[in-house]
């Protein structure tokens, strides 16, 4: 027997990155602006998405992939209710959502005429980071009762995002949230990333996000 | 616990380079993970042996090389490292940072035994 090293320099995630490229391929065929809306469990992602499809439906057509750790309905009822398709991606436990259960999300969902997709990622803000699912942006909602210091306690989730939502603003007044220390953190990680703070109880703040998410849908056209 | 996905990834890219290599089994991997890569090398290993189980990679040994996090302050050019937690730049106290490594996580090499006889 003889011993040999062999060469390889190879990103570990690169077989869900080049199934993430083939999904992003395959939306951008059909004009689908894809987002991947990434939080901890509670911040308000089903909230968002509900009061963004209440807000763009009228111009845009919506569909959403709802990813959960289990097989619990809730939230994709929610969306069903309001005519939206959606599929429900149940992650068995696993922590995140990852590009081949996106895939298999696009396979059942029926996207003919739609513009804007919206996934919903497993309420987690460690594992969602490290798996690109295909999306075109990525979305990250931070709430004020999860406290000002989260990015500089999970960086990771903040780095490479195109949009950070800060929900919840109208907790502000109970809540010992400083917005230039939260501010502050993100502009270290995410230098220019757009920003907005916002409250999808009382709407203020949503039409500059929803403003935003026009835009994008309409540069995909 | 992203780490059994990542853990599989990893394993997939080892055994197809070892066999293409003709290895009779595989030693050891030199793995770099990054400060910034929140992956946890503890947590990689105990998936390891577990799933490499009647594969060419069984018994391995996983070698972890952490490199640390190293920002450059866009406002006036220092590079500096952190550790752990994040820091305006040390230099001119701003907060205006770009990471330059730190992300990383790759399988760099794998030390395999072979048999002589066999070409290649």
């Amino acid at each position: 027997m003889s011993k040999k090293t062999i060469q390889i320099v190879k990103k570990i995630m690169s077989a869900n990155d080049q199934i993430a490229e083939e999904n992003q391929e395959f939306l951008n065929s059909k004009n689908i602006l894809t987002i991947n809306v990434m939080a901890s469990p509670g911040s308000g992602k089903t909230s968002l998405i509900l009061r963004t499809i209440e807000n763009i439906s009228s111009q845009s057509k919506i569909a959403v992939i709802e990813g959960d750790t289990a097989p619990v309905t809730i939230d994709s009822d929610k969306i069903s209710n309001l005519n939206i398709p959606v599929i429900q991606i149940n992650t068995g436990g696993e922590c995140h959502l990852d590009a081949l259960m996106v895939r298999t999300g696009l396979e059942q969902l029926d996207l003919s005429n739609i513009n804007l997709l919206i996934i919903e990622n497993v309420g987690n803000l460690i594992c969602p980071a490290a798996f690109r699912l295909g999306e075109h942006f990525s979305i990250v909602i931070a709430s004020i009762p999860e406290g000002d210091d989260k990015p500089y306690k999970y960086p990771n989730i903040y780095r490479g995002i195109q949009s950070l939502i800060l929900n919840k603003t109208d907790l502000l007044p109970y809540v010992d949230f400083n917005i230039d220390y939260f501010k502050q953190g993100i502009e270290a990680l995410n230098p220019g990333v757009a920003f907005f703070p916002l409250s999808c109880k009382t709407g203020e703040g949503f039409d500059k996000w929803a403003d935003w998410l026009k835009t994008r849908i309409q540069e995909m056209k | 616990m992203h780490e059994l996905a990542v853990t599989e990834s990893l394993l997939n890219t080892a055994c197809d380079y070892a066999i293409k290599n003709n290895a009779q089994r595989v030693i050891s991997l030199s793995i770099i993970i990054g400060e910034l890569s929140s992956i946890i090398g503890d947590s990689v290993q105990f998936y390891w042996d577990i799933i490499s189980e009647n594969t060419i990679c069984e018994k391995s040994t996983l070698v972890f090389n952490k490199i640390p996090a190293k920002f450059i302050c866009q406002s006036c050019g220092k590079e500096f490292e952190i550790n752990g937690e994040l820091i305006p730049c040390p230099a001119c106290g701003r907060m205006d940072l770009r990471t330059i490594q730190g992300d990383e996580f790759l399988l760099e090499s794998i030390d395999i035994e072979k048999d002589p006889n066999k070409k290649r």
